[in-house]
């Protein structure tokens, strides 16, 4: 076992842990959030650099700080490590940095969205984002399109973390669709107007950390903060069948993977049981799901965003909650 | 000794074809590496000579070839970056244009050592008219026995490809070379694991530039002990510089390492002075990336001591006060030159040429772009300027590869030296709009 030691906690785990999934062991506050890490997608991580913490000691034989920040997601602990998360002036700053790298391009479309409330975007903006945006050159710009009956892609909103590429390559047999040119020009694309459409596709839009995959079934029906998050399952042939329903009085409005307090699914579902079962009575219902501890919707943060007008720091509007 | 050593026969009439290459005593070092040494005294040579990687980093070579995994089962490979891309660097391309053997000769050597069969030459795609060069030469060597199996009767093997790019700066980087070469998207990979554990293909590899390959060959010749005692400290033998800007003799010049920079700048040996007769005003002295320096620290460091042309000359002073050698890509501008200017094309280089994986660099690149077009086109503000050099402090030190850096140095630098430019284009738009501003001092008056 290796010691390691996070804004004071120390936390004994395997050899092969990131700092990231040693934070996460401790839980809490120290945990550094992660927009392209997932866990359980090999390779994911390192992107979005929103995880970056100081290494105040390397490790018990080495007793030295290392000059840059690190990405805490692909970033292995050895024994004896000393890290700083939230008890570092640098790392918070630079923190803020990045969030507000990841929202200059960002359309802060939030009130058309179909992922507000449920958006890892909106958490980070909300936790480390400016009140003010410094950007004022133009915005790049991308049509919203169709890849494949159920998914909608709005690329403005994507923050190339990669997680749907390697979603696609590791749950989907074929991957139909990947990154697409360079810098702040890369998109999401199919090849060749090349439908994504497979049993597993659908978890692309779960892993997407922002709204820029969303639910075609699903668009502009409801806020998710109206509807009720329900555990439920069915016996399926391709996947658990354990899933999270969105049920708005008696109606499955929506189903997705059931997800954790860091957003990850526990385990993907199949395209069947989240597109085509949108009946109560398919279901097995167990009862209400917990709402994870990190959501803006649980948080009531929407009073307090909304004063902090975050949610549109351009045009200082606000969304309201009716 | 001062002269040339890459650069020697460069003169000889034909000196790209194997047989005049071999006649004027080419191939030497192969046969003395393969016939009368062992990998690990090859690696021990380079090692002595003290060279140090011409690619860039200046990381010493034969401490980059001590780490390579020997203990792995797997095959290792070698491969020899020729990507060159960064604007102001084109030494490269005249060593493999007129010279293709010597990279050649110094590959097989490379390669014996690391105990690889396989090596690459991964080349800048725009390059095309030297990848026939390279692969005629190629197949010259393995005519004459020097490629293949079993080289001079020998047990050893080796087989060399030429590889093009497809027109991507961020696959010189090593690792973003690696996954392009894998016949994948050329996105820089995380770092650790190291190529020498983890490179192509998961195998142990070596990757080096085009220069320090030759130079190889030249330290096998010559011994390591004695190229150790060319140029100055710990930056030893030669160097090729590429120089451009305004200059009367552009061009590519091989120099000992320890010469002084007013000397190449100046001497009619290298660039001949600076054209019309004009003034410097600065230098970018190792490739774009690489920060930029006023004349005056540029030939003095901030202590009033000569600067020299070695890593640690250029590089005293740190940042504040100091440049870095890079790869040698020398970029000179006289007094008319517009600094802002100059800075808003680098920046739109490497917003164009970042692969976008990571966040600072995707989003920090186009920033950066934009506000220094405003503020040269004459649409800046007073708080543009700061906002510039914050938002290259968060680029720098925040990405995966560094070319997150290389874009955030020349900015960082630029406003650091030159900050009374930027001010001068914010406070008069009407002038910067439309003409040359370079010299501002003459619009003053
Ligand atoms: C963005 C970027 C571009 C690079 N381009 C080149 C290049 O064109 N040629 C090169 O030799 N090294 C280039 N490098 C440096 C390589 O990553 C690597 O350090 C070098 O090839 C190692 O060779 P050396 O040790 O012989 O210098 C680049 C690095 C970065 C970050
Ligand atoms: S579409 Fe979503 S999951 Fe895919 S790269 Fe963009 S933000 Fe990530
Ligand atoms: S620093 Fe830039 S070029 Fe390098 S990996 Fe990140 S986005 Fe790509
Ligand atoms: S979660 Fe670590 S870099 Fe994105």
């Amino acid at each position: 076992m290796l010691r390691l030691t996070i804004d004071n906690i120390t936390v004994e785990v395997e050899e092969g842990t990131t700092i990231l999934n040693a934070a996460r062991k401790i839980g809490g506050k120290i945990v550094p959030p992660a927009m392209c890490y997932y866990s359980k997608l090999k390779g994911s991580g390192g992107k979005c650099r929103t995880c970056l913490v100081k290494i105040a000691n390397t490790s018990e034989m080495d007793p030295r700080p290392i000059p840059k920040l690190v990405p805490s997601c692909s970033t292995l602990v050895q024994n004896g490590m000393v890290v700083e998360n939230t008890i570092s002036e640098q790392v918070l700053k630079e923190r803020k940095a990045i969030t507000e790298f990841l929202l200059i391009n960002h359309p802060l479309d939030c009130p058309v969205c179909d992922q507000a409330g449920e958006c890892d975007l909106q958490n980070l903006s909300y936790e480390h984002g400016l009140e003010e945006t410094r950007y004022e050159e133009e915005r790049r710009e991308f049509a919203p399109i169709d890849i494949g009956e159920k998914i909608k892609l709005h690329m403005n909103r994507c923050i190339l973390c990669y997680r749907c590429v390697y979603t696609a390559e590791q749950i989907i047999n074929e991957r139909v669709h990947g990154v697409l040119y360079r810098g702040d020009k890369a998109e999401i694309s199919t090849f060749v107007e090349n439908f994504v459409e497979n049993d597993f596709s659908g978890n692309i839009i779960d892993v997407c950390p922002v709204g820029a995959l969303t639910d075609r079934t699903f668009r502009f029906k409801s806020r998710v903060w109206f509807t009720n998050p329900m555990d439920a399952h069915r016996n399926c042939e391709k996947c658990s069948g354990k899933v999270a329903l969105w049920m708005f009085g008696d109606d499955v409005y929506r189903v997705t993977g059931r997800k954790d307090k860091y957003n990850e699914v526990e385990e993907f579902i199949c395209n069947e049981c989240r597109f085509e079962k949108k009946k109560t009575s398919d279901w097995i219902i167990e009862g209400p799901r917990k709402i994870n501890r990190t959501s803006v919707i649980s948080q009531n943060h929407y009073e307090k965003l909304t004063k902090q007008s975050i949610i549109n720091p351009t045009e200082g509007k606000t969304e309201q909650q009716e | 000794m001062g002269g040339k050593i890459l650069l020697e026969k460069i003169n000889i009439p034909g000196i790209e074809t194997f047989d005049i290459y071999r006649k004027s005593g080419g191939y030497s070092a192969v046969e003395k590496a393969l016939k009368t040494m062992t990998p690990a005294e090859v690696v021990e040579e380079v090692r002595k000579s003290g060279l140090r990687g011409r690619g860039g980093a200046g990381f010493p070579t034969g401490m980059k070839w001590g780490f390579i995994d020997r203990k792995s089962e797997k095959p290792h490979y070698l491969i020899c970056n020729a990507d060159e891309s960064e604007p102001g660097t084109f030494k490269d391309r005249y060593l493999m244009e007129h010279l293709p053997h010597l990279l050649i000769e110094g590959m097989i050597c490379s390669a014996f050592a690391l105990e690889a069969k396989t090596a690459y030459i991964y080349i800048r795609g725009e390059f095309k008219y030297l990848i026939g060069i390279l692969n005629k030469a190629l197949s010259e060597a393995y005519a004459n026995g020097f490629l293949g199996k079993n080289i001079l009767g020998t047990s050893y093997c080796l087989d060399i490809y030429v590889h093009p790019g497809a027109g991507a700066y961020i696959c010189g980087e090593e690792t973003a070379l690696i996954e392009s070469l894998e016949g994948k998207r050329g996105n820089p990979r995380l770092k650790p694991p190291f190529p020498a554990f983890f490179g192509l293909y998961s195998c142990p590899t070596v990757v080096n530039n085009v220069e320090t390959l030759a130079a190889v060959t030249s330290i096998l010749n010559m011994g390591g002990d004695f190229y150790s005692k060319l140029g100055n400290g710990k930056s030893t033998g030669t160097k090729l510089i590429s120089a451009c800007g305004n200059i009367n003799k552009p061009g590519v010049y091989e120099i000992e390492m320890g010469i002084t920079v007013e000397d190449f700048i100046y001497s009619e040996k290298y660039c001949g002075g600076i054209k019309g007769g004009k003034n410097l005003k600065a230098v970018v002295p190792g490739g774009s990336s690489v920060p930029v320096l006023p004349a005056q620290l540029i030939l003095k460091t901030a202590s009033g001591q000569p600067r020299l042309m070695t890593y640690e000359s250029l590089a005293e002073g740190g940042f504040e006060t100091g440049t870095m050698l890079g790869s040698g890509g020398f970029i000179v501008y006289d007094e008319d030159q517009c600094m802002v200017r100059n800075t808003m094309s680098f920046a739109r280089f490497y917003h164009h040429e970042s692969c976008g994986q990571c966040s600072p660099c995707r989003e920090g690149t186009g920033w950066q772009e934009r506000l220094l077009y405003r503020i040269e086109h004459g649409l800046g503000r007073a708080k543009d300027i700061d906002l510039l050099a914050d938002i290259s402090k968060h680029i720098e030190g925040n990405t995966i590869c560094p070319l997150g850096d290389a874009a955030a140095w020349p900015v960082s630098s630029a406003i650091r030296h030159f900050r009374n430019e930027f001010e001068f284009h914010i406070e008069h738009p009407e002038i910067v709009k439309n003409i040359s501003h370079g010299n501002i001092d003459k619009y003053r008056k």
